[in-house]
């Protein structure tokens, strides 16, 4: 018969509320694309700026490699959000449903169901996030067409249009490496309540305040930023920078995945010992 | 004897921040039993059942099922357990028969014909792929049953299984547990509120109050062997009451107008009967009362500090 991980597999792909992510994603990329379809011209002028000035560019800068780093943006918040509906429902989900008593009286032990439940909650996030990056980069480069990837970040960096695919598959997964400390903070959240709401909420106020911290240029603040995960989400771009530093990636991530670690540790360490009372 | 003991709890107990829901519970069931468990609303049982069922840690003591200590042996043990905790609840976005695959899969070892096994038996089988949202509330706890009898388990806990039930859903859940007793020797715990419940099911029983032991026993030997109040009206009521209360074996006389209350022992009712008779006092009335059903009356109406005489007798009695 099936296993606990297919349990929980199984659960968190057969509801409903597991495709809200999924659906607003489908619909908001296309609704960019469009948008962004219809000035075109302004974007350009906006992504070159000054820089037109001093450089003539050619060819097809708004293609569909560039649109899907705009999109990638969205990693930010938007993206953050939507994870926790899924992954902050993993545990206060079964809470709040009485599920727990059917789950927790039988011989699977609970470590054995919180890690596959965890497990189940990276898959999701991955899920979500290649779904993302292969929405934009396929409509992308239906709307667009193809060409060199113009990324102006900290600088102007340019990618060869035959080596922005591996560039966007490494972005992506970098994200979702990224995405993974989210998901567990959501995931740690959802152990301490019975409702939906907590861990979203909880999570959401996480993010914002840590980026609010990083945001003021103040010495105090300066000093914890780099104990705060926020600080490491920008990894993906790094896949978009040349050369790619491969020892900032190996930083930020190793960083990324103490952090993820982390917040699961402290979750089994309140979940195992856990009253279930709902 | 030890082998023949299903559960045995030690000094159990569990507190709250201050509060402690239950304390210094020693429960015993043997193989074969069909233990009822009855206390008022927020008596502690669910808090037991939770503890037996390793949901809730206890705060003392311990729990022991088949001789092994729950803590140590938890995967072994729940292999044997079957449980409905507090009305069923399931994922409603799925079918009865994935919900119970659901459950198969957290015991391991559990095959598709099981599974169709105890939906024949609470009569679901015909709605298996039904989504449980659209089930209603006596089948969803058919459906907490079936559950509960997934693998073929030596003992399941079964806490409040009839309630919320019509008279018709609480009949079959009464002839599914005699015959799950009977025919399979199936070892049940059952919780409840209500007295008459425990007294058509159960073959021993444990009533608890306030987190606490009250009486365990055979019910038989508790509801019919234990002493009696019974109410005594006469044309000659203190004539009756001095008569009453010269009986060495008679307690608590209270004399109330016309009418004499006194606690008998059962076994005396007929030969004080016919001792009032023969010494020409006029009986109108003769009504035993079960001790206990008064005692357990008062406490799940809500009576603060009832005399526990069921609890006095049993420190007597030992």
């Amino acid at each position: 018969m099936r296993s606990v991980f297919g349990n929980e597999l199984l659960k968190t792909y057969l509801r409903w509320r597991s495709y809200i992510a999924f659906i607003a994603i489908a619909v908001v990329v296309p609704l960019v694309l469009i948008a962004m379809k219809l000035n075109a011209d302004t974007l350009v002028r906006g992504v070159t700026r000054g820089l037109s000035q001093d450089f003539l560019f050619v060819g097809n800068i708004v293609n569909g490699y560039f649109v899907t780093y705009v999109i990638l943006n969205a990693l930010w918040i938007h993206v953050p959000f939507l994870l926790t509906l899924g992954a902050g429902d993993q545990l206060a989900g079964e809470a709040a449903a009485g599920t727990f008593r059917v789950l927790l009286t039988r011989p699977a032990s609970r470590s054995e169901i919180l890690t596959m439940k965890y497990l189940t909650t990276l898959l999701y996030t991955f899920t979500v996030v290649a779904f993302l990056v292969l929405l934009s980069v396929g409509l992308g480069l239906l709307l667009f067409g193809s060409g060199v990837l113009l990324v102006p970040a900290k600088v102007l960096t340019i990618i060869p249009a035959g080596e922005a695919p591996w560039r966007m598959l490494l972005a992506c997964l970098l994200a979702t490496w990224g995405m993974w400390v989210v998901a567990s903070v959501a995931f740690f959240f959802s152990s301490l309540v019975d409702n939906a709401l907590g861990p979203i909420l909880g999570t959401m106020a996480v993010i914002i305040i840590f980026y609010v911290i990083s945001g003021i240029p103040v010495d105090l603040f300066r000093a914890v930023r780099p104990y705060l995960f926020t600080t490491y989400l920008n990894i993906w771009q790094k896949a978009l920078e040349s050369p790619i530093p491969w020892g900032e990636v190996l930083e930020s991530g190793a960083i990324l995945g103490a952090f993820s670690i982390g917040f699961y540790a402290i979750t089994w360490y309140i979940f195992v010992r856990k009253d279930i009372l709902s | 004897m030890g082998s023949d003991v299903v559960l045995q709890t030690r000094n159990l107990g569990k507190r709250f921040g201050r509060r402690w829901a239950v304390s210094g519970l020693d429960l015993a069931v043997r193989r074969g039993d069909v233990f009822g468990f009855l206390g008022p609303n927020g008596a502690g049982k669910s808090t037991t059942i939770r503890m037996i069922l390793s949901l809730i840690r206890p705060t003392t003591g311990s729990v022991e099922l088949f001789g092994k200590s729950l803590r140590g042996h938890r995967r072994e043990i729940l292999r044997r357990v079957g449980g409905l905790v507090e009305g069923a609840d399931f994922y409603l976005y799925l079918s009865a028969r994935r919900n119970l695959e659901i459950v198969a899969g957290l015991c391991g070892g559990i095959r598709a014909e099981e599974i169709d096994r105890v939906l024949d038996l609470v009569g679901l089988a015909g709605r298996a792929e039904d989504r449980v949202k659209t089930y209603s509330h006596g089948m969803k706890q058919r459906l907490g049953l079936a559950q509960a009898l997934l693998g073929a388990p030596e003992f399941i806990v079964l806490d409040e299984p009839t309630t919320g039930l019509d008279p018709q859903g609480i009949k079959e859940v009464r002839e599914l547990i005699g015959r799950l007793s009977c025919d399979r020797g199936m070892t049940i715990f059952l919780s409840s509120h209500l007295l008459h419940e425990i007294e058509q099911t159960a073959s021993t029983m444990a009533i608890i109050n306030r987190g606490k032991l009250v009486i365990q026993g055979k019910v038989s030997e508790i509801l019919n062997q234990a002493e009696v109040g019974v109410r005594i009206e006469t044309d000659r009521p203190d004539r009756t009451a001095e008569v009453v209360a010269g009986l060495p074996y008679a307690r608590t006389v209270v004399r109330e107008d016309r009418t004499v209350h006194v606690t008998l022992p059962q076994e005396r009712l007929a030969e004080v009967n016919r001792l009032l008779i023969e010494l020409g006092i006029g009986v109108r009335a003769f009504v035993p009362k079960r001790s206990l059903e008064d005692y357990f009356l008062a406490i799940t109406e809500g009576a603060s500090d009832v005399a526990p005489r069921a609890q006095q007798r049993r420190q007597e009695g030992n």
